[in-house]
């Protein structure tokens, strides 16, 4: 998969497909612009005329509530007309391709689609055939990235945390299956926090997961020593098929975060997590609903980064010679 | 050129009948906002300055794209209803004005708007004139006049392209 079909000739940002390969600069832009769209929300009209007239689909393969509520609100607070669309009960069951459902889409003049599919690079292959003028936004590739979850990750540690340079993060849970956790690896280093953690069964943690800069940790009491962040995810119940973990007990037992366990943590340290939450599983009700959670927030944050995402992509006339097919073909 | 301290103390003057209105002032990023400072203090104005970015609102979007470097908009001051002084540094185009206005009123529906500007220059696109004017400048088409501040605000006029 390569990570410059995200970027157009002259090197600005057509599609967000991955966090590998964006710049510090890139990733400040986006957290940059969507401080500023923070500020829509809160108005009294949450709307301003960014995209008035741009056809949005969002093409969710893979079901998902939140992600697909927050983009909708995200292009309809940039007055972008939203239509959603859950192939797996339309064309796909028909024996319709995804390349097919898209030029069909595209045909209807569709200006960006935001994607979501269970198959590793299924964004990367929709941008590699559409046209310059068309863009996408990968919400989420099997258990490759979920990039726009990984920026509102690192946009809501800025938030309650300030500068990256100083902060020691843990990142909890599946992060074999995980595409959020890849996608906040890259995020949180591309940023510069000096130390990365990653907290989970060895069963649940990838091979050779040191080559992407964390330290592995199987014990909670160690990992979470001293950390400024806890970002948790969810056990992805539906993917345990194999002997991933004992039981679900053992689990929570080990690996779930409760008030006991946070204590290990920084007195100020905050919880992330992406939903939705398997309370009593990876997470305590104590916890999930404490003073240290900025779960709630992270939602709101996500309507704003993702409002930031879809103008800096847009915004700007294509380039005459349509790059992505140049590329692909 | 224009004397910017006399230029703002003739500001002050001519929006000061309007403040039996009790105005609120709003001033636009970057120069605007440097510009309505001085007057929201040589007017004495209680309540806070607000300010926009009018980023979100430009017309030329599909053409150049986004600003990054995009600064919130802080409208402390509800403007239901109110007379509104909007400032900025040089009137030229009108375009930004125009996107201003379109801004102001996804805020609300001011009762009305004043326009005051440090400099006015010529190149208007747009119907959109100025009530209150610090100084006039004729330029080129090529040039453009700068605002520099915050601390001590000073005018430069720059050719096109340097």
């Amino acid at each position: 998969m390569t990570d410059n079909l995200q970027f157009d000739g002259q090197g600005r940002l057509r599609h967000l497909l991955t966090i590998e390969g964006l710049s510090r600069q890139t990733i400040l832009d986006i957290l940059n612009t969507a401080e500023s769209f923070i500020t829509v929300g809160e108005r009294e009209i949450k709307k301003v005329p960014l995209l008035r007239g741009k056809t949005v689909v969002n093409l969710f393969f893979e079901s998902s509530t939140r992600t697909r509520t927050t983009f909708e609100i995200a292009a309809k607070r940039l007055s972008a007309d939203v239509i959603n669309i859950n192939p797996g009960v339309s064309s796909a069951t028909k024996g319709e391709t995804l390349l097919d459902t898209i030029r069909n889409l595209e045909a209807m003049h569709t200006d960006l689609f935001v994607v979501r599919h269970s198959q590793s690079g299924a964004a990367y292959l929709v941008a590699g055939h559409v046209p310059a003028h068309v863009h996408i936004i990968n919400a989420g590739d099997g258990a490759h990235a979920h990039p726009t979850q990984g920026l509102l990750d690192v946009f809501t540690i800025r938030r309650h945390k300030g500068d990256f340079d100083k902060l020691r993060v843990a990142i909890v849970g599946d992060i074999l299956h995980s595409r959020v956790a890849r996608s906040q690896i890259h995020a949180l280093a591309a940023l510069g926090v000096p130390e990365i953690r990653v907290i989970a069964p060895k069963t649940l943690l990838p091979t050779a997961v040191e080559s992407l800069g964390v330290r592995p940790y199987t014990d909670m009491q160690e990992g979470l020593a001293d950390v400024d962040v806890v970002m948790m995810l969810r056990l992805q119940r539906e993917r345990m098929h194999g002997a991933y973990i004992p039981s679900e007990q053992e689990y929570f037992n080990l690996y779930g975060l409760t008030a006991a366990k946070l204590r290990y943590a920084k007195q100020d340290a905050i919880i992330l997590h992406p939903g939705p939450m398997n309370r009593g599983l990876e997470i305590d009700s104590a916890v999930a609903d404490g003073p240290q959670s900025v779960i709630l927030p992270q939602v709101t944050y996500g309507i704003a980064v993702r409002m930031a995402i879809m103008a800096l992509i847009m915004g700007g006339a294509p380039e005459t010679e349509p790059a992505a097919r140049r590329r692909a073909g | 050129m224009v004397d910017i301290e006399a230029a703002l103390a003739h500001m002050a003057e001519e929006l000061r009948p309007l403040l039996k209105r009790d105005p609120v002032m709003i001033g636009i990023h970057t120069g605007g906002v440097w510009v309505a400072q001085r007057l929201h203090r040589l007017l004495g104005l209680k309540e806070p300055l607000g300010t926009l970015d009018i980023s979100f609102y430009r017309d030329d979007f599909t053409r150049i794209g986004m600003n990054p470097e995009v600064k919130a908009s802080n409208l402390p001051v509800n403007i239901e209803g109110r007379h509104v002084i909007l400032v900025d540094d040089v009137l030229h185009t009108g375009r930004t004005i125009r996107a201003a206005m379109n801004e102001i009123f996804d805020y609300g529906r001011p009762a009305a708007v004043t326009l005051a500007v440090l400099i006015e220059r010529d190149g208007r696109e747009l119907p959109i004139a100025a009530q209150v004017v610090g100084g006039h400048v004729r330029l080129d088409r090529n040039q453009h006049i700068k605002l520099g501040g915050p601390e001590r605000l000073t005018l430069k006029i720059q050719e096109a392209g340097a």
